[in-house]
């Protein structure tokens, strides 16, 4: 017998999401090279760290918020997929540790569709499909906002369509 | 009265009125134990404030009475209550899917009951869970029966002989038989209770000024105690300490499981009865039953026990030996266990059966994993107590303790490994895991709404797959731990068919993934 395996899911998200995620990450990583040049002023005249140590942190800090900022949004973009048939909901995710979720749209309960500042900055979306599990939800973030509606509308006519209370 | 139907708003049963101060008096008893000796000993009127204290709980405990109201419509089940902010919690009875009446000590001796109605997926967020504290024992009874044993309303010609509880309706699946108390000491549960006691008796000798050592046995027994060499003096706390967690155990199981009781009755429910003291009935619909749980803790496995609880929409997973509602069977003969799963299954009574079905093995892959696993997380420890005792002055035996426990460590990941497998047997997904606590599911195929498939670095690296069937009902995701990809696929699809076809290809090598070789 030949040796199934899964076929990542057909689409990918959107382009943009690349830079929405690239700007989420370095506003992270501001946070937190400005709270140490924050604490670097404030320890100053304590000397309670040699002023080295804290410039090889802040250097150490900068290069791998280069390197995470540089890679992340690119990888993320390469694993990150999504598809959605009259049938089921199928995601892939995650670079480490890899994820499939599956679920059928006969199972579906609500369908939601969330939009932060930073995501309508960059014209996204991101929707999360609940089923009856509390271990089952499914996200797909990074969604340009037309297409992230069209999967609202189309999950849930076939959510609607089916009948029972899908536990 | 003999309709449970109330459609105006009721007050609970007046009797609450001495219980609820009471409770509310346990509740508060630290803070106001702490008031009194914080008060007493800067010299003041601490008993007074104690008193107040009191005076103000039982006032508090009064209003929940004056503030909570029910009502029981054709269509809902509401609670009101709350004094500053009011609450109204309401419950669709088409929702109901479990029923559960509790009766403390204090309950019993008022002749009174507490319901709690289950109901569907929010119940997770405790939202959906509506408490009825407490109504009279034979209301609650009612109550129970009316909820789930609904008779159409429509074509209610003669509701009340199609709601009154027939005995002959009633068939015994499975009850308590004495020599079962022998799987108490194997339980464990006593464990939890030696430990509160010992921390209660060390807080009274540190904070109460008990000075314990001044009784005369204890002095006797300590002097005995000190002129023992040291393997013996740790011999005989182990000894003790065994001794005194079994007979607690015992004591435990006993009291909780005493005149345990399964019954089903013809209306489609399952009615768990169990509990000496206090009283607990569990009423669970039939067609929620999803599936069934058998557990083996080590030790009660070595005794060849087992408990098993059901897999049910709207009850949350059964934690520990009794805490879960969802419990069918305390710790019992395997057989026994075995028996009543077959009995409970709907799909079980001919094929088959999930419970004692052969498992799919995981294969040398999941059997190494399971080693680098177990010798890794040994291999921290080691390394943590090495390292504190080179510099934080650790004494040696500790690091040398867990270095003699290295083979142990080996039969733990043997055994993990023996314990894993899988099936797909009469309609059921079945997957077993864990060796200190060896956990068999069988879940209906019909009851699984998804599936995640979990792959790390490392399970990339030796082609395996963590497979969970997400569900409704009990733990919401049941897993299929470290099985090879393909056969996570296999029993997916098999599982529930026409779901991942669309998705699947055959590969002739497994390079898709671009991280993975």
């Amino acid at each position: 017998m030949d040796t199934p395996t899964l076929r990542p899911p057909r689409h990918r998200v959107s382009r943009t999401a690349i830079w929405y995620w690239t700007a989420r990450a370095a506003l992270g990583w501001l946070v937190v090279l400005a709270a140490q040049v924050v604490w670097l002023v404030a320890d100053r005249d304590e000397s309670a760290l040699p002023v080295t140590t804290h410039v090889t942190a802040l250097v150490v800090t900068a290069v791998l918020a280069v390197a995470h900022v540089m890679v992340m949004p690119q990888w993320r973009y390469r694993v990150h997929r999504w598809e959605a048939t009259s049938a089921a909901v199928f995601t892939q995710s995650g670079w480490f540790k890899q994820e499939w979720r599956i679920a059928p749209v006969s199972r579906i309960q609500t369908v939601d569709s969330q939009r932060g500042p930073l995501e309508r900055i960059f014209r996204l979306a991101n929707v999360t499909v609940t089923t009856a599990s509390a271990a089952g939800p499914i996200k797909v973030s990074g969604l340009d906002q037309d297409t992230a509606r069209r999967l609202v509308a189309e999950l849930t006519a076939t959510a609607q369509a089916t009948a029972g209370d899908a536990t | 009265m003999i309709d449970p139907i109330v459609t105006t708003w009721r007050r609970l049963s007046p009797r609450m009125l001495v219980i609820h101060p009471f409770q509310e008096v346990v509740r508060a008893a630290p803070a106001l134990l702490g008031v009194l000796i914080a008060g007493t000993s800067s010299g003041g009127e601490g008993h007074l404030w104690g008193l107040a204290g009191v005076g103000l709980m039982v006032v508090v405990g009064m209003l929940r009475w004056f503030t909570t109201t029910y009502r029981i419509t054709p269509e809902h089940v509401q609670v009101r209550r709350g004094l500053l902010t009011r609450k109204v919690v309401t419950v669709p009875r088409d929702r109901v899917r479990t029923v559960d009446v509790t009766s403390h000590v204090l309950h019993r001796v008022l002749g009174l009951a507490r319901v709690e109605v289950g109901t569907g997926t929010s119940d997770r967020r405790h939202e959906g869970r509506l408490k009825l504290d407490a109504l009279t024992t034979a209301e609650a009874a009612r109550l129970r029966v009316e909820l789930l044993h609904r008779a159409p309303a429509s074509s209610a010609a003669a509701p009340t002989a199609s709601t009154a509880p027939s005995p002959a309706a009633e068939t015994e699946l499975a009850r308590m038989r004495p020599e079962w108390v022998r799987f108490g000491p194997f339980t464990m549960s006593g464990l939890v209770t030696v430990g509160v006691i010992g921390g209660f008796v060390s807080r009274l000798m540190s904070e109460g000024n008990v000075d314990i050592s001044s009784v005369g046995p204890v002095q006797d027994a300590w002097r005995w105690f000190s002129a023992m060499s040291l393997p013996l003096e740790i011999a005989t706390v182990v000894l003790v300490l065994v001794v005194f967690v079994s007979i607690a155990s015992t004591l435990g199981y006993v009291l909780a499981f005493g005149n345990f009781r399964l019954t089903r009755h013809a209306g489609g429910t399952l009615h768990v009865t169990r509990g000496l003291l206090t009283t607990r009935a569990t009423t669970i619909e039939e067609r929620r039953v999803r599936g069934v749980e058998v557990d083996e803790p080590l030790l009660l496995r070595a005794v060849r026990g087992a408990r098993l609880a059901a897999v049910t929409t709207g009850l949350r997973a059964a934690q520990g030996a009794q805490r879960g509602g969802s419990m069918l069977l305390p710790p019992a003969p395997r057989a026994e266990a075995v028996s009543v799963a077959r009995l409970v299954l709907p799909r079980a009574s001919t094929g088959v059966s999930p419970v004692t079905a052969e498992l799919t093995a995981h294969g040398p892959a999941a059997l190494r994993r399971r080693f680098t696993r177990a010798y890794g997380v040994h291999a921290l420890v080691l390394a943590a107590l090495l390292a504190l005792w080179a510099w934080a002055g650790l004494p040696s035996w500790t690091w040398l303790t867990a270095a003699a426990l290295l083979p142990l460590t080996a039969l733990l990941a043997a055994d993990r490994y023996r314990s894993l497998g899988h099936a797909l047997t009469s309609g059921y997904l079945v997957t077993r895991w864990g060796s200190l606590v060896r956990r068999r599911v069988a879940l209906e195929c019909d009851g699984v709404i998804g599936w995640n498939i979990e792959r790390s670095f490392f399970q990339r690296r030796a082609g395996l797959a963590t497979l969970t069937a997400t569900t409704a009902a009990g733990k919401q995701g049941y897993q299929v731990r470290d099985v090879a990809l393909a056969e996570a696929l296999r029993l997916a699809a098999a599982s529930t068919p026409g779901l991942l076809d669309p998705f699947l290809v055959e590969a002739r090598e497994p390079d898709t993934m671009p991280a993975a070789q």
